[in-house]
């Protein structure tokens, strides 16, 4: 009765069996997602406030205050590799720090006060309101506080009902959206030209905002506001005025699309800037939209040129990673059909996929897209993701930081494809350094000397 | 008090980039250093993940933390049933030793009778040992977390044996590397040494050939156990709160000698650790940490005149904060600043028995934001602390020297020394040579020797 290492395979839970399938064996379809977490599975997952915090975190200019006590202002400073090419608010963790008195005689008078000081120190452009559990439950009524501060201050103060129990990551992404939502239809947007989007779902990790909008930029499509990569609130605020919506991320901005559909009547498409495939999908099917002929034009020379010049690092890559195996273990599925493509063009094969947050649809996609055999998995733990890479005997392990032990510890390359990487992934460029990255982690001669590769003779 | 500047709470409501971390983190590093143990942190899904992404920052390794994984009708109705469930599926799937949960601000804010619930478990399965905690994040800081469940743990299993020549050691919260220093200069002492907790292997250990569900490593039950057999108890402590100090628990339990010291960081500091370890043992203090103290005075003597007068801001937990404080006075620096998320009431008891600081500002209950003024305010020349301090460096233009925890931007956080003659030696040189880095990267002649 102890932690001794044991033989695989690793337990597997009877609650969890149906929310794990395999590739080709028929019951994909049936694949159960979208639940609760199990408790005690040490799920990968965070919780409500998580999914809110993630998808506003980019925003610059705006005040984000977390009303609570101190751990979850704590344990999301300055986490996500957001870049902004102005103010940098959102890199601050603000919070009300609710201490054992304001339990007990409640939280909205600190809350007040902390957004009056905070306000007139950081002259934010609006303010964000982040609950969390413990305000769900003290009763604290945080929307009467922020209608008060924003009228007093004359700037939008929105609360953000994220209280981390009230379901899961997805409905902490539900209450982001509702908080942009609350932004927008204000304004005027008669200056707004025809050919202009909104980029929804992407988050500028390490300035693959940018990436894509200089694409745009080129084909001659005007942006009007990044949601929520190095965004801005007027940009926000102005958004009803674009002529279309491209999703990416669409497990956290389906609902803003939806919305702004229905309220502004602006249609929307479902893009991914992973993978040179999708990456090209995504600009051609903007460029069709607008059924523009020299748009289209200058979208082919773009794309033309810029699968040209990464190419030869392609190839060179693919010569040593062919007939490699890879797992990925990512937030949103859509994500990962894109990781399944871009590996494969780099010759690897894909045996272990699985996200936090798919849906039924999306794990039908995956069935589709993986070879028969590979191991489809929802809301995966931590022993589950272990005993499938081993099972597997993979070469590369796609995840988060939280994913990376796992990985480590058994001698499998690793490749950051989470908010905290520091290298863009995103478009062209973006698999190019994707392939660089796989490349360094999977070749390095150093796993020679890790006790479970050691003495094989296919190490490098 | 006499020598320090009256420390005021700073004038502002919100905590901004905040210099403490939550109580459930500290519950759940001490039970990653128990041998077979697994935690459940009682509350909301993402409590348990949040604080696994921030240790493994750190550790770089493993860290499972389950949670009850708490919905809307679980806080409506309460958490027995997803608390059973969870208890359930752990022993199932890492069958171990020892579960230990730490209730967080949800479960306790809703009035969750842990003890209630754990009644209800069905008798049939078989279980180990479960020891509670409580850790709302409204009440203190990852350390009182921290020791809060190190005293649990003692609390639960320490019995009164006859005493043997050994040392129950409670060294707070220290890096791996720190617990295999202090148990090795105990043990060179001819001292058995339990050590609570040890999580030196568990966060801190080799390769797998095979998936370890629960790291190989820790304190053993047995051991927690035994501490009631000890001659002595040593805890390392810059405040001491008698209701939550483990020596002072065995001390009453047990009749064993207890000693509460200031971490052993910096040669004063040191010499009163290992002065008690000889009076324990009975024997002089062996010739390897003479040697090293040696070493290190003369490590001083070379560095001294780099580090002379510099304006040295510290921050971090209250355990650690104070001790760098110290040992930054005892090596020539000035002391500008002082600063901890930690209470009022714990800092302040801390930091009135330092000598040496009659200039410094001493602010508890502060952030980032507070450091930031103050650094800028005193002409702040040199920070020691977590890596968290790294903007405020950068942003100032001066250095920062990486101790204590979270180190999230170096590789190596995990084997950082701080402790001992060994340990003091080894942050001295960091000190000085990056005081010289500095230098270096300012000067433009590029000299090779300084």
């Amino acid at each position: 009765m102890n932690g001794t290492p044991f033989t695989t395979p690793l337990p597997l839970l009877e609650a969890r069996r149906p929310q794990i399938s395999r590739a080709g064996s028929g019951d994909g379809a049936a694949l159960s997602c979208e639940k609760k977490s199990l408790a005690g599975a040490v799920s990968q997952r965070a919780c409500v406030f998580c999914g809110s915090r993630v998808v506003l975190y980019p925003v610059a200019d705006a005040l984000h205050l977390i009303h609570g006590p101190i751990g979850c202002a704590a344990y999301t400073w300055d986490i996500r590799g957001a870049l902004s090419s102005g103010p940098e608010l959102h890199r601050m963790s603000f919070c009300t720090d609710l201490q054992e008195i304001d339990i007990i005689s409640g939280g909205e008078r600190k809350l007040y006060r902390s957004l009056l000081e905070l306000i007139d120190k950081y002259r934010p452009k609006a303010a964000f309101v982040y609950s969390t559990c413990v305000v769900g439950v003290i009763g604290d009524d945080v929307g009467a506080v922020c209608t008060m501060v924003s009228r007093e201050k004359k700037i939008p103060v929105i609360a953000v009902h994220s209280e981390g129990f009230k379901g899961t990551k997805k409905d902490g992404y539900a209450a982001a959206c509702d908080a942009l939502a609350a932004l927008m239809g204000k304004v005027a947007t008669d200056d707004i030209p025809k050919q202009s989007i909104n980029i929804l779902g992407d988050f500028n990790i390490a300035g693959e905002t940018w990436i894509i909008k200089e694409y745009y930029r080129q084909m001659g499509v005007e942006v009007v506001a990044t949601m929520t990569g190095d965004g801005r609130i007027d940009d926000i605020r102005r958004a009803h005025g674009a002529s279309l919506n491209v999703v990416q991320c669409s497990g956290s901005m389906t609902r803003l699309a939806q919305y702004m559909e229905e309220h502004y009547g602006i249609p929307y498409i479902r893009v991914s800037y992973f993978g040179v495939e999708d990456t090209a999908k995504a600009l051609y099917d903007v460029a069709s939209f607008f059924d523009d002929r020299a748009m289209l034009a200058r979208t082919r020379e773009l794309v033309r040129e810029k699968i040209a010049a990464i190419m030869p690092v392609i190839e060179t890559c693919k010569r040593d990673l062919a007939g490699k195996k890879a797992a990925v273990y990512v937030g949103g599925a859509f994500k990962a059909f894109s990781l399944i493509k871009s590996l494969r063009m780099l010759g690897m094969e894909t045996a272990v996929v699985g996200s936090q947050t798919g849906n039924k649809q999306d794990y039908e996609v995956l069935q589709q897209l993986c070879t028969p055999g590979t191991i489809i998995v929802d809301d995966a733990s931590t022993l589950e993701l272990a005993r499938f890479v081993l099972e597997k005997d993979v070469d590369l392990f796609i995840g988060g930081v939280k994913e990376r032990p796992i990985a480590y510890k058994l001698g499998i390359g690793f490749c950051d494809h989470n908010h905290e990487r520091k290298t863009a992934l995103a478009g062209f460029e973006g698999m190019a350094n994707f392939a660089h990255e796989v490349h360094a982690t999977v070749t390095s001669p150093i796993w020679r000397f890790v006790p479970r590769r050691s003495g094989r003779s296919e190490s490098l | 008090m006499s020598t320090t500047k009256t420390a005021t709470r700073p004038n502002h409501t919100a905590t901004r980039n905040a210099c403490k971390l939550c109580a459930p983190l500290g519950a759940s590093l001490v039970f990653k250093g128990i041998q077979g143990a697994m935690v459940l942190l009682h509350g909301s899904q993402g409590c348990s993940t949040y604080i696994r992404r921030y240790v493994i920052g750190h550790f770089r390794e493993p860290i499972d933390i389950a949670s009850s994984s708490f919905s809307e009708e679980t806080t409506i109705f309460g958490g027995g049933d997803n608390l059973r469930l969870a208890i359930g599926n752990m022993v199932q799937q890492y069958h171990p030793s020892l579960i230990g949960i730490a209730t967080t601000c949800l479960a306790e804010t809703i009035g969750e009778d842990i003890a209630m619930h754990l009644r209800g478990l069905d008798p049939a399965t078989e279980l180990p040992p479960i020891v509670h905690v409580s850790t709302p994040s409204y009440h203190g800081t990852h350390i009182d977390g921290f020791h809060r469940t190190v005293y649990g743990l003692i609390d639960r299993f320490a019995q009164y044996a006859p005493p043997r020549q050994s040392v129950a050691l409670f060294p707070g919260m220290l890096s791996p590397a720190d617990f295999r220093h202090l148990r090795s200069v105990v043990e060179s002492f001819g001292l058995e040494c339990i050590m609570t907790p040890d999580y030196s292997l568990t966060l801190d250990g080799g390769s797998w050939e095979d998936y370890q569900s629960i790291p190989q490593g820790g304190t053993t039950i047995e051991e927690l156990t035994a501490t009631g057999g000890c001659t002595a108890a040593i805890e390392f402590r810059s405040v001491v709160k008698p209701e939550l100090s483990a020596s002072a628990l065995l001390n009453q339990r047990c009749h064993m000698s207890s000693y509460t010291l200031p971490l052993p960081l910096g040669i004063e500091a040191c010499d009163r650790f290992f002065s008690t370890l000889s009076r324990i043992a009975g024997t002089p203090v062996p010739q390897q940490h003479t040697l090293t103290r040696a070493r290190l005075v003369d490590s001083y003597v070379d560095g001294h005149k780099f580090v002379a007068g510099k304006r040295v801001a510290v921050y971090g937990d209250e355990d650690l904060a104070p001790a760098l404080a110290l040992f930054a006075a005892e090596i020539g620096c000035r002391v500008t600043v002082i600063v901890s998320g930690a209470s009022e009431k714990q800092l302040r008891g801390t930091c009135a028995s330092l000598p040496n600081l009659s200039e410094t500002m001493v602010l508890p209950d502060a952030d980032f934001e507070d450091l930031s003024a103050a650094a800028a305010l005193t002409d702040t020349e040199l920070l020691i602390g977590s890596s968290k301090g790294y903007h405020l460096a950068r942003k100032l233009g001066i250095p920062l020297v990486r101790a204590g925890f979270p180190v999230h931007d170096r590789l190596g956080g995990q084997r950082l020394l701080h402790t001992g003659y060994e340990g003091t030696l080894q942050l001295f040189d960091r000190i000085v040579n990056t005081i010289i880095d500095h230098k270096q990267a300012a000067s433009d002649v590029g000299y090779m020797t300084w």
